[in-house]
Formats: structure tokens, C-alpha cells, sequence
């Protein structure tokens, strides 16, 4: 018999959690901001959703409802992307160590 | 390109991102995993456009919105203090949830672009995928939403109660379950729009009895939604890199929840349950005004620092309000030329967020490794000389390990009546959110400084 893909994925996705369980519990506390704004910038990676919607469009209907909305959140997830990228870098420039 | 390579591709971004968060194990190695966490997001995006392979008019559309989006977050980002970090986290997570909906929405309408079946008949697996995925971005976006305007004081920050509260949610969310299964069965346009409504009530009627001083709990709770519903649209796009980024986003949240909730050693039901520190106390707060208390000024504190050998200093949220931190970075280089030794001590939920000092600190140029977590330093208040608090006032409460009857009594608090003179910095002797009076504010070793952090902070750096 064979596995349904779906297992496969359920499989990524609970073993990812694990990763992300051990991970996390290793960021220093100190880092706790930068964490938080990191992974707001990496879950924006939803945008290739975004771009298979807005790409689906026929050449001749650019602008139908369901490309949209697309459109729309490429708009949202790439500000949170940028957003989200360079101000972790900004505030993880300014952790420094004690100048000896 | 083919439907393998870009898998593996996505795999790779994959674990790019969890490389990302890898390295913020410390500060030294936090830059490159921000690199990798870039490169990730670009082999993704990339990716996407190669498999698609449809290179159309709509492709230029897409690099403008993409512009217009990036330059907007670009100039957030340059643009933001640092004061304001939790109420730019807390909007950040509303556009995550809110592009999740989208995504759900647009799959929704046009299955066959996303290889999910046509309208009307979208693979059944799918359809649960893309409506929870849709459900739980609808309740991070207006949950967010609520969370931004408590954090930017738009909003009240004292929380909204109202009897019946708890028992409106449950049935929302049950309803959300119910309409879930309905929608599986005729697959009904009506249905998904009304679900999608839903969880937007549900999400902001979640967040609103939570008290602004919760907010560290909220927003790292939130940050998880974001995550499980970018899971969950990751399941229905059958792409790897979003499965792995949500469960990554998921799990890091909760970790942070549960350390909130730790740090204030209370359960994430009480705090998600909300309505804390809405209790009346004003009438046991006034009789203790009446206690003595030793009032001090700027001169005083000065001289009780600079003959000091030690120095730790404990901010709290008042810093961030009065944006001290420069000026008190000022004084502790005074100090240190003096040749006192100075320390941090950082409570986990001092703040609106976690890591929030942490970031303040960074800001004014204080070197991290000055800085100190609750467990590292609580022992060493017995030795030092001078506690100095600036804006932090429950965590520094000793009620919580001596008074069974204290709504915070079993909350882990920095030791600092230990030290051998306390120097609160304070504007009145108003309690904290927890709407308890602070017992430190009438012992014979401290010395409370009524004023602004700031101002006085300036006033010492001028007496030293």
C-alpha cells in the first residue's frame, strides 16, 4: 500500500516542531526581541503563496478577485519581510561586548 | 523547473531559517544567522517564481507590489525607536495573519491555480488545510490588530470584561468547528466568508480582557498563531518551507509564552482568561500610604553610589517610558570611573515583551555582557551595595515570597531589599499593575526618589 504524501508533510511538520523546540530553548534570553522579529520575517515566507495566487491570473484578466487578494498579501508579507529582516540586523548591531 | 527540485529547494530554505534562529544563541553568531534567514527567504521567493513559470504582465505587477511593500517595511525598520519595538512586533504579526487569509482566500477561489482541485470540489484534505489556515490568520490579524493599540496606548490598556465573556468565545469557537465541517460537506462559498468573520470577532474579543502589563504573553502568543497558520497554509500549498517555518514560528511562541507566563508564575489559562489586576485595591493601598517612608534626592543618591563598590541596576517598563537608558548609561560610566563595579539585573517579563530591556540596554551601548538574567544574578544582591530601580516595581516585590495571600505570592523577584541601600526611582508611591502595594517602599534601607526616570537619572549624572 502505498504512504499518502500527507503523511510525508505531517511527518516534516512534527519533526520541525521538535527542531524548533530545542532551538529555541537555546536563543539566550537577551535575544528574546531579536527572536521575536526574526520570526515574524520568516514566517512572511507565506508569500510564495502569495505569488503562485497573483501569478495565476489569465495574461488577458490581470485583476480578477482571486489574484487580488494575491497581489494584496505580497504587499503585506514583503513588508514584514524587509521590515522584519533589517530590524533584527539594526537591533543586532547594537549588542556589543565590553570594549577590553 | 520541476516539481522535486523545488522541493528541494524549499527544504533548503528550510533549514536556512532554522539556522536563522540557530544563531541567536548569542550575539556573536546573531548576524549570521540574520544572513541565513535572508538567504532562505530569496531561494524561496526565487524558487516560486522558476516553478510557476508563468512569466506574464502579472510578474511586473508582482516585483512593483513587492517594491512598494519592501520600501514600506524598509523605511519602518530604519525608522522605528527602539521604545516602540513591542507595538512594531505586535503590527507585524497582524500583516502575517492577515496575508495568511489572503493566501487562503485566493486558493479558496481559484483551486486549479494551486493544483487543489476546481471550485466546488476542492480536495477535502485541502479545504480543512486552507479554512484553518484561514481561521487562525483571521484571529492572530484582529487579535494583533487590539494588541498594537493597547501597546501604542491608542487603546486602553486595562482590560474589557464583560459577564458571559468565556463562554461567547467557547461558542465561537465551536461554531468555527461546526462551519468548518459544513463547509467540507457542500463546500459553500457563504460558509468560508462566514467562517473567516468569525475568527476575526474571535480574535479581538480574545485579546481585549487581556491588561496592557499581560502583553508580554499576548504578543508571544500571537508570534505562535502566526506561525501555525502559516503551517497550515503550508499544508494546503504542499510546500516544505512553509510547513517548516510555521512549525518553527509555532513552537518558538509557545516556548516564549511559557517563559512569560513562568516569570509571572501564573498558568497561560489565568492569563489568557484575563481580567488580572482589574480588582479594586485602592482602599488597602490608601491606609498604607500612611506607612513612613524615606524620601531622597538626587545628591543623596549620588553620594550613596559613588561610595559604593557595587552597583546593580534594575529597569523596568518605567525606563522604556521615560526613555532613560541613555541618561543611565551616562551615569553608570560616572560610576565606573569612580571605580565602582555596576551590573544589570533583567526580571523576564520587565517590560512589554521579551528581551525587551535586553534591547534598550543594547541601544544605549551597554555592553551585553554586563547585562544579567534573574537566575544569574539574584544571589548577588547580598553583596552589593546599592540597588538601584528604575521603572520596575513588582518584580522587585518581596510580598511575593513572604505573603500566601498576594496575588503574586510564588512570582520569582529579584532579591534586591538584600542589598544594603535600595534606590527606588519612582513617581509616586502608586502600586504596579498588579495593583499591590509594594512592600520595598517602607523598608529602613531604602530610599525612594520621587521624580521622573529620567530627570533624575540627569540629576545624579550632574551631582556625580
Amino acid at each position: 500500500m502505498e504512504i499518502d504524501p500527507f503523511i510525508f508533510r505531517l511527518s516534516i511538520f512534527i519533526l520541525s516542531i521538535f527542531v524548533g523546540y530545542y532551538v529555541v530553548w537555546s536563543v539566550t534570553p537577551s535575544l528574546h526581541t531579536p527572536l521575536m522579529s526574526v520570526t515574524n520575517a520568516i514566517s512572511s515566507v507565506i508569500i510564495v503563496g502569495a505569488i503562485i495566487a497573483a501569478l495565476a491570473g489569465s495574461s488577458d484578466e490581470i485583476f480578477e478577485t482571486s489574484t487580488v487578494f494575491g497581489y494584496l498579501a505580497i504587499i503585506l508579507a514583503s513588508v514584514n519581510i524587509f521590515g522584519g529582516f533589517l530590524v533584527t540586523q539594526r537591533m543586532l548591531q547594537m549588542y556589543k561586548k565590553k570594549k577590553k | 523547473m520541476s516539481a522535486n527540485l523545488s522541493a528541494t529547494f524549499y527544504l533548503i530554505s528550510g533549514i536556512l531559517f532554522i539556522l536563522a534562529l540557530r544563531g541567536l544563541s548569542s550575539p556573536e553568531t546573531s548576524r549570521q544567522g540574520n544572513y541565513f534567514g535572508i538567504a532562505g527567504m530569496i531561494i524561496a521567493i526565487a524558487v516560486t517564481f522558476l516553478s510557476v513559470g508563468n512569466f506574464g504582465l502579472g510578474l511586473i505587477y508582482i516585483f512593483v507590489f513587492l517594491l512598494v511593500g519592501g520600501s514600506i517595511g524598509a523605511f519602518i525598520a530604519f525608522r522605528i525607536p527602539m521604545t516602540a519595538m513591542p507595538e512594531l512586533v505586535a503590527g507585524f504579526h497582524s500583516l502575517v495573519g492577515l496575508a495568511a487569509v489572503f493566501v487562503a482566500i485566493s486558493a479558496f477561489l481559484k483551486p486549479d491555480a494551486f493544483n487543489l482541485g476546481v471550485v466546488g470540489n476542492i480536495k477535502l484534505a485541502s479545504l480543512i488545510e486552507m479554512s484553518l489556515g484561514a481561521a487562525i490568520g483571521a484571529i492572530t490579524f484582529s487579535g494583533s490588530i487590539i494588541a498594537f493599540l493597547k501597546l501604542r496606548g491608542i487603546m486602553s490598556g486595562a482590560p474589557i470584561t464583560f459577564s458571559g465573556q468565556h463562554i461567547i468565545n467557547l461558542i465561537l469557537g465551536i461554531s468555527i468547528i461546526i462551519l468548518v465541517t459544513y463547509l467540507c460537506l457542500n463546500q459553500s462559498n457563504y460558509l468560508f466568508w462566514t467562517v473567516v468573520a468569525i475568527s476575526f470577532l474571535l480574535g479581538v474579543l480574545i485579546i481585549i480582557p487581556i491588561g496592557g502589563a499581560d502583553m508580554p504573553v499576548v504578543i508571544s502568543m500571537l508570534n505562535s498563531y502566526s506561525g501555525w497558520a502559516a503551517a497550515g497554509i503550508g499544508f494546503t500549498l504542499e510546500n516544505t518551507a512553509l510547513i517548516i517555518t510555521g512549525a518553527l514560528v509555532g513552537s518558538s511562541g509557545a516556548i516564549l509564552s511559557y517563559i512569560m507566563c513562568k516569570g509571572m508564575n501564573r498558568s497561560f489559562f489565568n492569563v489568557i482568561l484575563g481580567g488580572w489586576g482589574a480588582t479594586d485595591q485602592s482602599s488597602t493601598a490608601k491606609s498604607k500610604e500612611q506607612k513612613p517612608v524615606k524620601n531622597g534626592n538626587a545628591d543623596d543618591a549620588a553620594f550613596l553610589m559613588k561610595n559604593a563598590s557595587s552597583v546593580i541596576i534594575v529597569p523596568g517598563y518605567g525606563m522604556a517610558v521615560a526613555q532613560a537608558q541613555h541618561a543611565l548609561r551616562e551615569m553608570v560610566d560616572a560610576l565606573k570611573k569612580n571605580g565602582v563595579k555596576v551590573s544589570y539585573a533583567i526580571h523576564p517579563v520587565a517590560g512589554r515583551m521579551p528581551g525587551h530591556m535586553n534591547v534598550l540596554l543594547a541601544e544605549a551601548n551597554v555592553p551585553y555582557d554586563e547585562v544579567f538574567e534573574l537566575e544569574e544574578i539574584n544571589n548577588d544582591f547580598a553583596n552589593c551595595d546599592v540597588a538601584y530601580v528604575i521603572g520596575a516595581n513588582d518584580v522587585t516585590n518581596p510580598v511575593a515570597k513572604s505573603d500566601p495571600q498576594s496575588p503574586i505570592y510564588g512570582m520569582p523577584v529579584l532579591d534586591v531589599e538584600k542589598s544594603k541601600s535600595v534606590l527606588f526611582v519612582k513617581r509616586s508611591l502608586s502600586p504596579g499593575y498588579a495593583g499591590i502595594d509594594n512592600d520595598l517602599f517602607y523598608r529602613d534601607n531604602t530610599l525612594m526618589l520621587f521624580a521622573d526616570a529620567k530627570k533624575m537619572t540627569e540629576e545624579i549624572v550632574k551631582s556625580l
